[in-house]
């Protein structure tokens, strides 16, 4: 009998090339995933050294972080670093043959929206791309993870990439959310759980009743931030919710290809028996809506919660980095969260721009003013998710409650496109790191889900989402 | 890439954990052309006033500091974003080594692959290493044949490496010309893999 393996196993077992002697594997990529801001040193080695993409068919650009957001974007980037950068990939492509999907395509967007919503991101697949969210894509049962410039020149120039395999970590969530809570929801209280650095090491595969029941969106918000767990990449088991969703989407098998593909991806969920390095179970019905509090994403809270007092912290190590997050953030130890004014909501990103999320946003949003004072901006993940919302009437229903309806890209995530926050500014925002500075110098970030930002933009101030639904 | 064997430097101390690769690098400086003036961006939320002046708290904005090849850190450092730009920047400073409890997994590795040294020690050595820093004269030696970090007082603190990446840097290899190697593997391996 075969050892029972997990998800991770199989995969990373399908994908060996060669095992080096210390166990490095020379691993196979089926997908490469590029974007403007990690690749123009790659490109520039593989020329130094003489060298062509190994695979074009296997890769695919998109233009994403640098990118303005509202009408400027069809006139000619005006900040000159980010034009550069864009035309540097622009060139790249072209000079090496690498299929590009351009700003004024209807199916440009964030790289890991566009992925999955292509169909290019498939169960059993590796799937790497030059940033840390490519975690994301572990949703549909696939191994992916973020690598740096050397590793997409390594994966440019041989279609593989020199690995140790990670360890299994198993986060099992039982039972039924809650009304009001999100997938969102679900992760931050993971993080706040086993911490930034809890994952490290590790993948994370995400079973459980709880993440079964989430649709693909919210699967891969649960996977996106995965990284913030420090975990390089996260994963959830193929199923019917999954086959639904890439059933007929351009780049799935079809036909007779799907049937094959469909009796491969059933046998990859992990077998009973199969061993975790590490075990970690939640109970979904204990989730509240949560809000970070502080300025990485284990410092937080549910919106009922306080702001913790670092006098009470007993490590002074934690408890100088406690005031410290606190000095940035402005809050006062033991404060409410609910009720914080805030001035910026931001809803969008790779972890929450997909139709779903504009969905939720919206149901909050219909029939309700954004507050005064407050700038709401809802930044689809991807042309396609915009087109969707708009024939939805979604945008109609922001636009009339005071939000701007922008065009799709990474927008106020972090701070290298014209969106982002003054200094000081307070923001409701939906994305992954509420880093020092992230969304702007001196910005202050509190992360939350989609409902969460919608109801703070229309209250003006951190609120709980179940409590204006009542 | 040059052999790296063993070299020595002074440390600095950074005491913070969770040293993100947002505040090694902030995103808006990822546009930067890798010229003379790649240093600036190093830290630069943390070491420059938003006019621009440095800031007289931040470790390396200090003498002697300011000539340091070995950062000592806290706990997870380069965690968050695959950045490898952090890298550059820790390079284009002079910094040859971190030394750190832990570090996040993608910084960990794009480190190897530039050949600066991340190095692991446990807590209590860190601490101490750190505390040793302080006063500004502490001198290591980071020995990647023995895989050893040695102190002036004649303590030797054991770290661990990857041996395939540890071998790259030794021999100061093309890590993707090796891989080339096996050209014949992969294109096997990819007759009998369908996607």
């Amino acid at each position: 009998m075969t050892t029972p393996r997990t998800l991770f196993d199989k995969i990373w077992d399908a994908h060996v090339v060669e095992r080096l002697p210390d166990g490095t594997a020379i691993l196979y990529i089926d997908r490469h995933l590029i974007h403007e801001v990690t690749t123009p040193q790659a490109f520039e080695g593989l020329r130094a050294a003489g060298r062509k993409v190994r695979r074009p068919e296997a890769t695919l650009a998109v233009v994403d972080h640098n990118v303005p957001t509202d009408s400027t974007r069809f006139t000619g980037i005006e900040e000159p670093e980010s034009a550069l950068q864009v035309a540097t990939l622009e060139r790249n492509v072209k000079a090496f043959g690498v299929p590009y999907i351009p700003l004024d395509d209807p199916r440009q967007g964030i790289v890991h929206v566009i992925g999955p919503e292509l169909g290019l991101s498939q169960p059993g697949m590796t799937i790497v791309c030059g940033d840390s969210h490519t975690s994301t894509h572990g949703a549909l049962g696939a191994l992916a993870f973020g690598i740096g410039t050397s590793e997409v020149e390594h994966v440019l120039a041989t279609q593989t990439l020199l690995q140790k395999p990670a360890k299994n970590m198993r986060i099992t969530v039982d039972g039924t959310l809650g009304f009001g809570c999100s997938a969102k929801d679900i992760v931050l209280a993971i993080i706040g759980r086993i911490g930034t650095a809890g994952g490290t090491g590790h993948v994370i595969e995400y079973a459980g009743e709880a993440i079964r029941a989430l649709d693909m969106a919210g699967r891969m918000t649960v996977c996106n931030m995965s990284i913030e767990a420090g975990a390089r990449a996260g994963m959830i088991a193929p199923d019917e919710t999954t086959f639904a969703y890439l059933k007929g989407r351009p780049f799935a098998p079809k036909g007779e290809a799907w049937e094959k593909a469909l009796a491969y991806w059933r046998t990859l969920p992990s077998d009973p028996g199969a061993r975790f390095d590490r075990e970690v179970r939640l109970d979904a019905a204990g989730i509240a809506p949560m809000v970070t509090w502080g300025t990485n994403p284990e410092a937080v809270v549910p919106i009922t919660g306080r702001v913790p007092d670092p006098a009470e912290e007993p490590d002074p190590a934690k408890r100088a980095q406690m005031q410290r997050m606190l000095d940035y953030m402005g809050l006062a130890p033991g404060a409410p969260l609910a009720g914080t004014p805030v001035d910026v909501v931001f809803i969008g990103s790779c972890t929450n721009s997909r139709i779903e999320d504009i969905r939720a946003a919206a149901a909050v949003a219909r029939g309700r003013r954004v507050a005064e004072g407050v700038r709401a901006l809802v930044v689809p993940g991807s042309g396609l998710v915009k087109k969707q919302a708009e024939e939805e009437g979604l945008d109609r229903v922001l636009k009339e409650a005071g939000f701007e309806w922008r065009e799709a890209g990474c927008s106020m995530c972090l701070g290298m496109n014209p969106d982002k926050l003054k200094p000081g500014q307070r923001c409701a925002s939906t994305s992954n790191r509420n880093f020092e500075g992230r969304q702007g110098p001196g910005g202050r970030t509190h992360l939350l889900s989609p409902a969460m930002a919608a109801a703070a933009a229309v209250t003006g101030r951190l609120v709980d989402v179940r409590e204006m639904a009542r | 890439m040059e052999p790296i064997t063993r070299f020595e430097g002074l440390a600095a101390p950074l005491a913070l954990d969770n040293v993100d690769t947002d505040q090694i690098i902030p995103a808006r400086f990822l546009r930067k052309p890798r010229d003379a003036d790649y240093q600036r961006w190093l830290f630069h939320d943390l070491r420059f006033a938003p006019d621009g002046s440095p800031l007289p708290g931040f470790v390396l904005n200090r003498p002697p500091f300011d000539a340091a090849t070995i950062l000592v850190a806290g706990r997870n450092f380069g965690v968050g974003s695959s950045r490898e730009a952090a890298v550059y920047a820790l390079q284009a400073f002079g910094i040859r080594a971190v030394i750190a409890e832990s570090f996040g997994d993608i910084h960990y590795s794009n480190a190897l692959k530039n050949g600066l040294l991340p190095i692991r020690l446990p807590p209590e050595r860190v601490r101490a290493l750190r505390e040793a820093a302080e006063g500004g004269g502490l001198r290591l030696t980071v020995d990647l044949e023995r895989c050893v970090v040695a102190s002036p007082d004649g303590a030797e603190d054991p770290f661990a490496v990857p041996a395939f990446a540890r071998d790259c840097l030794l021999r100061g290899l093309d890590e993707i010309g090796l891989t080339l190697t096996h050209l014949p593997e992969i294109e096997a391996f990819e007759a009998r893999h369908a996607v």
